[in-house]
């Protein structure tokens, strides 16, 4: 018997959970003002998404997913792309979506029930949130399809959690994009719980990373709490992906700290001694600790921070509660580029019906 | 001008549309050199090359993932699934997204891609190679159900298809792939979607069918006018959305309608369409709309499939049954 391949997962962390660099980070570890920046949407998405629990508990938004503990990966994922790039979310990327300039306003509109949440600021070519299940790295891939055959020096972003990852869309995007060569990044949040179901009961692969080396992808495994980190691995996938050496995997290791979404109660099914402890790994409270042992940050900057956070929040749920209705005949204006004889007659009733 | 057959319009629209815009590309399993099973794509590779005619992994759900987001970024993918009884994988894309892509972002995106697929009875083929379940597709909203039943039909329909702002599922009924020949030109000229073919006028009974059971539509009429009956064959061409207008008018005038299809009975379009029947033209009617359909069985292997499908017999035993009330 003889091998014919041998394959290894690597895992990086930069920043530890104390705050503490590794002595070989790269340099965005100590270019304090752009990670002043990263550390301020991540804060900012932090208090938006308690805002918008609230509003979900007070009755004035619809269910809604919470990103909670998930910022270095989101952030992470925005600031290392480019606006020409392609961004195909699930369902809980606020930070990527923010840094690529969709607004507060916007995502409340789409968890508010209101379809033009997803016809957003963000780049025209971006995907709309995406609610089944890893489809949308088939849909990463088909950008980053069109973008090779065009000749374009663009990539397209996907991410998919630990649950999507047992998918059969999720696997069949990496080998496609392997297949195809394509300039395409594949990012599984592993937050350790799909709704009820931990990552033990997904697979019996020690690393999610490793499903991307069945499909032929450099893979590697990242702490999805440490920004550098992350920002470092998306950074080296995208450069790989446009030199048109084609897709990588990154699996970032995260935890969900909140509900799956405000329809849940994650008490039912785990202990919170497992959530205590994912709060000491959690992403913001390390990058604030690095920036404060280098004199780049402090508690009087955190409280104006908060505050203007509170501000523009406030500002971007005024715009959601004071936005003009759709009109009934929104239901259909949109279903075809110009609508079918059939539905005429459809539209015309359910105004009449809305009317009367 | 050239004599040939549906499969080869097929073709001869599919390498239309490559030629006419760069952003049409086809992906499937064996449509590259080996000129897909049905020979659909033939020579389509080697004049177009290999990033306009893309042979795929076998994975279909892959493949209607990968329009979707092609489609989304601009292109127009025209993707072959090799037979309708391969196309459950990507009903998820369909309906999910492609369908929807549109209306969810109130504009933004849109999803022109074409699904094409082999479809329906007759040729003796292996297990899970001759369903017809159009009906799935019909169901879906922002999706259009396009299927042709002739050579020029398929020409004009298939390039309207492609050029269409927004996702067509074209289903091919490979039993007359070669059943006869037209003259096409090729002049890159579409059939209009979204409407009725009035195949053959007649003032009795209308006949609304679709697909390979045209064929049977029309010599089922040809056998009523030997009797002195007077047949309009319709073929509905676009199954969703549907033309019910047309058909209304048709029923208007004849007072009786029998519907032919090779889908099963039980929530198959032949049902929706003899809903708007009896909503709309209730009292144009003389008689009761008859359905002549396959059963609400598992379509049976090659031996038994002929006792399936519709036959000429059984579509003139049901325009008795409607003739034979006054």
């Amino acid at each position: 018997m003889s091998t014919v391949a041998t394959f290894e997962i690597r895992y990086r962390q930069f920043l530890d959970e104390s705050g503490n660099l590794a002595d070989d980070a790269p340099a965005l570890a100590t270019d304090f003002d752009q990670l002043i920046e990263l550390y301020r949407l991540m804060v900012r998405t932090r208090q938006f998404d308690s805002k918008a629990i609230n509003l979900q508990r007070t009755g004035k938004l619809g269910t809604y997913a919470s990103s909670l503990g998930h910022e270095a990966i989101h952030v992470g994922i925005g600031s290392a792309m480019r606006a020409e790039d392609s961004f195909a979310p699930m369902y809980r990327e606020y930070g990527a979506m923010f840094y690529r300039g969709v607004k507060m306003e916007e995502v409340l509109h789409y968890w508010g029930g209101d379809e033009r949440g997803s016809d957003f600021s963000g780049p025209k070519h971006d995907f709309p949130i995406c609610v089944p299940i890893a489809t949308q790295c088939l849909h990463a891939a088909g950008a980053a399809m069109a973008f090779k055959l065009r000749g374009e020096d663009r990539a397209a972003v996907s991410i998919v959690g630990d649950g999507g990852s047992s998918k059969g869309d999720f696997l069949e995007a990496l080998n496609a994009a392997s297949a195809f060569d394509l300039p395409a990044v594949f990012v599984i949040a592993n937050n350790q719980w799909a709704i009820s179901v931990p990552r033990s009961r997904q697979s019996g692969a020690k690393t999610l990373a490793q499903k991307g080396l069945a499909g032929g992808l450099p893979s590697i495994q990242v702490d999805g709490n440490d920004i550098i980190a992350v920002r470092w691995a998306m950074e080296t996938a995208l450069h790989r992906a446009r030199q048109g050496k084609g897709a990588s995997l990154v699996e970032a290791i995260t935890y969900r700290l909140s509900d799956h979404t405000t329809a849940d109660d994650a008490r039912r099914y785990r202990e919170q001694d497992e959530v205590d402890r994912a709060w000491e790994r959690e992403p913001l409270k390390r990058l604030r600790a690095w920036l404060e042992k280098n004199d780049a940050w402090s508690e009087e900057k955190e409280i104006a921070l908060l505050e203007e956070c509170k501000q523009s929040i406030n500002a971007a749920v005024d715009a959601y509660f004071t936005r003009d209705k759709q009109p009934v005949s929104a239901i259909f204006d949109y279903m075809y580029a110009a609508l079918p004889h059939d539905l005429e007659a459809q539209k015309a009733y359910a105004e009449e019906m809305a009317n009367g | 001008m050239a004599e040939i057959t549906m499969v080869e319009a097929v073709t001869l629209a599919l390498g239309r549309a490559l030629e006419d815009d760069p952003s049409v590309v086809l992906m499937g399993e064996d449509i590259g050199p080996n000129g897909g099973v049905f020979r659909a794509t033939l020579g389509l590779s080697e004049k177009f090359g290999t990033n306009r005619v893309i042979d795929t992994p076998l994975a279909e759900t892959m493949i209607a993932g990968l329009a979707v987001g092609m489609a989304a970024q601009g292109m127009r993918p025209v993707i072959e699934a090799q037979f309708m009884g391969f196309i459950y994988p990507m009903v998820d894309h369909m309906i999910s997204h492609a369908g929807r892509m549109r209306n969810r972002t109130r504009g933004r995106m849109s999803c022109p891609m074409v699904l094409r697929a082999p479809f329906g009875g007759g040729i003796h083929a292996p297990e899970h190679h001759s369903e017809s379940t159009e009906a799935i597709f019909a169901h879906m909203p922002g999706v259009r159900v396009v299927i042709p039943s002739s050579p020029s039909r398929a020409y004009g329909l298939l390039l309207a298809a492609i050029r269409d702002p927004d996702p067509v599922v074209f289903l091919e009924p490979k039993r007359i792939y070669r059943l006869n020949k037209e003259n096409i030109e090729d002049d890159g000229e579409e059939y209009p979607l979204d409407v009725c073919y009035v195949l053959r006028d007649g003032t009795d009974i209308t006949l609304v069918t679709w697909g390979a059971m045209v064929k049977e539509t029309l010599e089922a009429a040809d056998a009523l006018a030997e009797k002195g009956i007077s047949a309009e064959v319709i073929d509905v061409a676009t199954i969703s959305p549907l033309d019910t207008e047309t058909i209304l008018e048709s029923v208007a005038k004849t007072h009786r309608c029998v519907i032919v299809h090779e889908a099963a009975r039980h929530g198959g379009m032949g049902a929706e369409i003899a809903a708007q029947l009896a909503d709309a033209g209730i009292y144009d009617l003389h008689a009761p709309v008859k359905r002549v359909t396959g059963y609400d069985t598992v379509m049976p292997l090659y031996q038994l499939e002929k006792q399936y499908l519709p036959s000429v017999a059984r579509i003139l035993h049901a325009v008795n049954e409607v003739m034979e009330v006054s």
